[in-house]
């Protein structure tokens, strides 16, 4: 296949892997900020194919996985009501929530249906014009300009029975949080291919700076991450600490304008709590003034936050990077996807789940050991 | 009995009654006799069900296989097949899969009021085809109608009856250390056709559903003589599932070779845009041999002169262990486990 077969050629990963063991000279942790990268890097065994020295821990760019659970709350109490249909994306619907998840909700008797882009939960709006249609919107910058054209034609067609719970997050933000915490050992980042699509990577190149971090704007494919780590490592070991880009087929600097206005005029930033990480400060996106009728927040009732439940889970030090799931020693046993203790176990793009799926003897081999 | 000559061209069925079914279709009066007799038994030239009796009664005549399963697939037809092809070779399959010869058939119908009766002859034309492509009668059948909202337009079970040819049990256990895996061709192309037609998911070119009768090919399998020790068709779960739901029952290790498994271009397109697992999707027109390592390449042979298996491969072997695990060397020298599917098949985010 185009596009792909090429960048999954094992000569190609095999000449990146040994010329990153040449030019490491010192030990070195760098994180994938991607859910999607992560998931590439378990399957594919591209950590093992790395000199011992070199380190990938995994970030928390999995939208699934840090969306608070007092918007899983809101959305299932929305989905509860009658006369409500609660589109979202299939992943987000076996989060789970305080008492159950989206798909629970849906056994009692609530209409919840799985969309491929919020366009098709307007397109159902429209086709079902005596149901209020309510889409969860989640994800970082990448799924932003798609959900905001949803929001905006409905206001532009004068569709009513539609809004969206936005529980948007933004890349940056949680970078910055990562490298204030002082348990931070991340020493570069593999910056998110996609997102960087949309917002490009001008909004790095203060962090790099500030930081003194290399930051590598990288894709998705074995011999993407493999020379996203190679250009990382080399900037490591030269003293440089710049904003490069790895996946320049897809990302310009100045990234996608179109989207970015969109963006721009159907949210406004806000401040967000991560589920495992906290309150950051202007690290979400919210409905806009002008686009508040739509805002299901504004129909039913604001999102209160929540205490999230003291468990064994250790899904918070994972998203920030200062633990492997194979160092949680309910991994596997206590905890799995069918019977997850957290929300990284849930997610496909879960640095959990991931480890479970495609590495779990060893795994668990090693932590009984 | 139902022969392949005329099948696609001409109908015996009454070309009236055009209109919707009704729930009077299933009341058990004068409305479901016509229903019967002018769709579902006029399809089928079957004597036994001509007796209109409470069962049908017949000898097989030696150690048989039974087995059923219901079918409630959305849309109803869908690029490569429908509802009523999928009701007749799902059975007809898991009985092959036991090492039977596929004999008779049941068929009940749950039919949503609504339902238009064109759909309906469709459906039962098809099934009358499959039947025929597989040599198995449909003997006895039941029909039920449910009001509107009830059903997604209709529901079929089938149940099966064959009569064992296999000379071994074929069986899980019957697995060995050394068994080489074989699997009979493309994979995950029935579970994306039906995808993107219930998503309404437009690709360039339409991908069609593997759904065929494996009967044939996995007989004469058999019959050569063959030591085949496990055989299962490849549905719901996919490959992945029905790999590791033998290695778990056999308590052996099953290693694979990721890069000879075959995918198609669109299948593979397909599933790197929805962020699926090949390996996880259904199939229904795929099956898994485990063979003796010394009978592997005359099965892969055998399997290469049918059509609906002309691109069968080996696809890895049996080991002692772990027990229970089923592992897939990646393109970099990595191995991977390889796991079941958990829960329903969600598309993901981004």
């Amino acid at each position: 296949m185009k596009f792909r077969d090429e960048y999954r050629d094992p000569a190609s990963v095999h000449r990146l892997a040994e010329a990153i063991a040449q030019t490491a000279k010192r030990p070195w942790t760098l994180m994938e900020v991607c859910g999607g990268q992560t998931h590439a890097i378990v399957r594919f065994g591209i950590d093992r194919l790395l000199p011992p020295d070199v380190s990938l821990v995994h970030g928390p760019g999995c939208p699934v996985c840090v969306t608070p659970v007092e918007f899983v709350d809101k959305a299932i109490e929305i989905a509860a009501r009658p006369g409500v249909t609660l589109c979202s994306f299939g992943d987000m619907l076996r989060v789970p929530g305080t008492q159950t998840d989206l798909l629970g909700a849906r056994a009692k008797g609530a209409d919840v249906r799985f969309v491929y882009s919020p366009l098709d939960a307007l397109a159902l709006a429209r086709a079902e014009p005596e149901r209020h249609v309510v889409f969860f919107a989640v994800g970082f910058e990448t799924t932003a300009p798609a959900n905001a054209m949803a929001v905006y034609r409905a206001r532009r067609e004068g569709i009513r029975n539609f809004s969206m719970l936005a529980s948007h997050v933004l890349v940056p933000p949680a970078l910055c949080a990562l490298l204030d915490s002082p348990t931070n050992r991340v020493q570069g980042f593999l910056a998110a291919g996609h997102v960087c699509t949309v917002m490009g990577y001008e909004e790095y190149e203060p962090i790099a700076n500030r930081y003194g971090v290399p930051i590598v704007v990288t894709g998705f494919e074995p011999v993407d991450i493999l020379e996203g780590v190679y250009m990382c490592v080399a900037q490591l070991e030269q003293g440089r600490s710049e904003v490069e880009n790895q996946y320049c087929r897809a990302v310009l600097r100045e990234g996608n304008r179109p989207a970015q206005e969109i963006i721009r005029d159907v949210f406004r930033i806000v401040p967000r709590r991560w589920r495992g990480m906290g309150e950051i400060a202007q690290s979400g996106l919210g409905l806009s003034d002008a686009y508040l009728d739509f805002d299901a927040e504004t129909r039913f009732g604001k999102v209160e936050p929540a205490v999230e439940q003291d468990s064994e889970c250790i899904s918070g030090l994972i998203l920030r990077g200062e633990r492997k799931p194979s160092e949680c020693p309910a991994f596997g046993t206590r905890c799995t996807p069918e019977r997850p203790l957290g929300v990284t176990m849930v997610s496909g793009e879960g640095a959990c789940a991931a480890y479970y799926r495609y590495r779990r003897a060893r795994v668990a081999a090693a932590v009984d050991g | 009995m139902m022969g392949g000559d005329g099948l696609a061209l001409s109908c015996p069925l009454p070309a009236g009654d055009g209109g919707l079914v009704q729930l009077a279709h299933g009341g058990g009066g004068r409305a479901m006799e016509r229903l019967l007799d002018t769709v579902i038994r006029a399809a089928f030239d079957e004597p036994l069900l001509g007796h209109r009796h409470d069962g049908a009664v017949f000898d097989v005549g030696g150690p048989i296989a039974f087995t059923t399963d219901s079918y409630v697939v959305k849309p109803l037809i869908f690029p490569g097949g429908d509802i009523g092809t999928l009701a007749v070779n799902g059975t007809v399959n898991d009985l092959a899969m036991c090492g039977a010869r596929p004999l008779y058939l049941s068929v009940g119908f749950i039919l949503e009021e609504g339902l238009p009766i064109v759909t309906l002859r469709q459906i039962v034309l098809s099934m009358r085809e499959a039947a025929a492509a597989s040599g198995v009668r449909l003997v006895t059948g039941d029909t039920k109608v449910v009001e509107r909202g009830k059903a997604d337009g209709m529901f079929v079970n089938t149940a099966g009856i064959g009569l064992i040819v296999a000379p071994a049990v074929i069986e899980p256990g019957s697995v060995r250390p050394g068994d080489v895996v074989i699997l009979s061709g493309d994979i995950g192309r029935h579970g994306i056709s039906v995808m993107a037609a219930r998503a309404g998911l437009a690709f360039e070119t339409a991908i069609e559903s593997d759904c065929a009768p494996l009967a044939v090919p996995v007989l004469d399998l058999v019959d050569s003589g063959v030591a085949v020790h496990c055989l299962r068709d490849l549905t719901r779960g996919g490959l992945a599932s029905a790999l590791v739901e033998i290695a778990e029952t056999a308590g052996l290790a099953v290693r694979l070779e990721e890069a000879s498994i075959p995918i198609g271009a669109e299948v593979s397109a397909a599933c790197e845009i929805l962020g699926l697992d090949p390996l996880h999707v259904a199939n229904e027109g795929r099956f898994i041999a485990f063979v003796a390592p010394e009978d592997a390449e005359q099965a892969v042979k055998i399997l290469h002169s049918h059509e609906v298996a002309r691109n069968t491969v080996v696809i890895g072997e049996v080991a002692q262990s772990p027990p229970g695990q089923v592992s897939c060397m990646g393109p970099f020298g990595v191995e991977r486990v390889i796991d079941m599917l958990n829960g329903e098949q969600l598309p993901r985010i981004c």
